[in-house]
Order: C-alpha cells, then structure tokens, then sequence
C-alpha cells in the first residue's frame, strides 16, 4: 500500500510539476529574475489554495492530525534558504524540479543532481562539526515546531487560542489574492 | 520549441491539490531527504560501519556519522531498507515527469537540453559547471535549513509553519538579487 501510494503521488506530483513549466530551468531563473512571475502566481495560489482546504479538513475533523508535520525553525533555517537561494538562482533547479527536468530529457538537470549528491554529501559529512562549531544556528526561534495558525496535533500555534481556520483562511486568501494580482512581468 | 504549459490558475489549484492529496493519504511532501538517503545507500555500499543495527535507538539502527544517527537514526533506517515511501515517492516524481513529456506533441530542442535560453544568452561559458555548482549549494542549504521548496515552501506554508516562512525568506532574499545580477543582460559584453 505504501509503495502504491508513493508511486501514485509521487508520480502525479512529477506530472503536475512537469505541466506548470518548473522542470524547465528558463522559468523559474526568470521567475527569480521577475521577468516571468507565472510560476510565482502557482506557487501563491497552489499554497493559498491547499492551506485553505486543509485548515477546513482540520476544523471538521476530516483529516488524521497525524499527517501534520511541522518542520522546526531555527537560524539555519534562514542561512540554508540563503545558500539554497544563490543555487536555485544560478542553476534554476531545486531537489524537486530537477528530477522532473531529468524526466523531461533536461541534460543539465542530471548534472545538478549530481552536484546536489556533492552537496548532501558535504553536509552529511560536516554537520556533526557545524553543530559543535555553531550551537546557536540550531536552537529553535519561538518553540521551533510551530505554525502560525494552530492544527491541533501535537505541534503549537503561535496565534494562540485564536480560531485555527480564520486565522489560516486569512493567511491563505492573502496568498491567493498575491496569485490573482501579481503581474506576468515586472518592468525593470 | 515552447512546451505546452498549463495556466497559473488550473495549475496553481491542481498543484495545490497535489500538496493536500499527500497529507490526507500519508504525509507532506518532501524531497531533499532523498538526496542524503541515496548518498547514504552509495557510502554504505563501500563501508561496513556506516549504518550498524542498535537495539537501543529509537529506529534499531545507528550510524558512525552524526548526521545521519539524528533523530533515532532515521536516515540510517531508511539507507539499510531504502524501498520505503520517500525513496519510491522520488523516483516516480521522475516518471511523472517522462509521462508529461510523453503526453505532449512539442518537444524539448536539443539546446534546451543542455542549458536555458536565458543561460545561452547570459554568456557564462560551462551551463554544466554552473549547474553542477548551483547543485551542491541547494542541497547543502536545504539540508542546514532542514527541507526545501517542496518541504519548506509548499508544505510548510500549507501547514502555515513557522520554517516555511523563514525560508522562503531566505531563498528569495538572496535568490532574486543573485538571479537579476547573474543573468543581467550587461554579462554578456563582460565576457
């Protein structure tokens, strides 16, 4: 069953990146570069959109509150997403999409791979040093495995004893709104 | 040639559908993971002591290497039974992404394969060696950040996790700056 549903989703989530145009590196280098926001306008409504029913799902009790799985905030989380950042820039691959590309016959996408074997590989090696080095990067900010909006599991919610569902449909119809608004293209 | 590419909006709310189909069946999505778990199936095929059965760890295996005997041993549990669902979850991602292409009557040119327009353009020389280099920095970012723009970004601002937000924060902050410098149409007359 397992192996039936990673293929299933897995493969979907192949397809669907494949069919929004993130396997190609030409759109999401100049999505970054702001000259073609179609992607951007995805991603906002994609995350308005699934933050929305999930938090509805929630509040019915129609979803196992044990897939929730809050990643934990820390200062690396930052410093990771910085250096995750002047990658994605230069190359216009992530972990996900270049697996795509590589799908879609991108040549480059495989050698990205092959980079980012280096690079887990690097990590792997030197995460024991980074954490003596510089405990304070993996100190949790604010409780570390937190949402904004509460989902009840395990994790706590930093707006408190607020309604999870208006507070999540607030965040979520402002991403979908940033999806409608933004522009196809910044003139700069 | 130009691939068939849906609109934001059939895209962004079958994307999003994608996202929530994951946590309602099992779990978030998440990938870079993987990248580690491979790495680790690979070393593991040359080292007797890299992954060991323990009986006290939370997950009934340690590693040598800090990194991956976290968490119980988690990534070393995954290296010794790899057929579990992240592994087999990524490897359809590439089949998903085959079936796509399939699908659809225009196909990639032969230059586009090997690098984007707007990095032919750029006139950086090596489109591998910049790739190959963008490689190791998002992994090795994704890792120190604990996810990436699937686990991070989608699930985690699903989720509306703190450390979603923190790194998309981050992954735009430098990305744009970065993207707009890199690609900068006075790059070419500088080379």
């Amino acid at each position: 069953m397992t192996v039936f549903l990673a293929i299933l989703v897995g493969g979907l989530f192949g397809f669907v990146l494949h069919r929004v145009g993130a396997g190609n590196p030409q759109n999401l280098i100049n999505m970054l570069r702001l000259q073609d926001l179609h992607l951007a306008k995805v991603i906002l409504l994609a995350i308005g959109f699934s933050s929305l029913i999930l938090f509805a799902l929630l509040a019915t009790g129609m979803i196992n509150e044990a897939h929730i799985d809050i990643k934990a905030a820390y200062t690396g989380v930052i410093i990771g997403g910085l250096i995750f950042g002047i990658g994605f820039a230069i190359a216009g691959y992530c972990p996900g999409t270049c697996l795509v590309g590589v799908g879609s016959g991108h040549k480059d996408a495989l050698v990205f791979i092959f980079g980012g074997l280096l690079g887990a590989i690097l990590y792997t090696l030197s995460y024991g040093g980074l954490v003596d080095a510089f405990p304070a990067i993996f100190s949790n900010l604010a409780g570390g495995e937190v949402s904004v909006a509460n989902t009840g599991a395990e994790f706590s919610g930093l707006s408190g004893s607020l309604p999870a569902f208006a507070v999540a449909g607030a965040i979520a119809i402002v991403f979908m709104l940033g999806a409608w608004m933004l522009p196809k293209r910044f003139n700069i | 040639m130009q691939q068939i590419q849906w609109g934001w909006l059939k895209g962004g709310l079958v994307l999003g559908a994608v996202f929530l189909l994951a946590v309602i069946l099992v779990k978030p999505i998440g990938v870079s993971s993987q990248f580690v778990i491979f790495d680790g199936i690979i070393w593991n095929m040359f080292s007797d002591d890299v992954v060991q059965v323990d009986e006290t760890s939370q997950s009934g295996y340690s590693s040598k290497n800090a990194y991956l005997d976290k968490n119980g041993g988690k990534y070393a549990e995954n290296i010794e039974n790899p057929w579990n669902y992240g592994f087999i979850f990524v490897l359809a991602m590439i089949g998903g992404g085959v079936l796509s292409v399939v699908l659809q009557k225009p196909k990639i040119s032969e230059e586009d394969k090997s690098a984007p327009k707007v990095f032919r353009e750029s006139g950086h020389g090596n489109r591998y060696l910049v790739a190959f280099t963008g490689g190791v920095l998002v992994l090795y970012g994704a890792r120190l950040a604990g996810g990436c723009t699937s686990g991070h970004m989608m699930s985690g601002m699903m989720q509306t996790s703190l450390s979603g937000y923190l790194f998309a924060a981050g992954v735009f902050g430098a990305g744009i700056p970065v993207a707009i410098f890199f690609y900068r149409k006075s790059a070419k007359g500088a080379q």
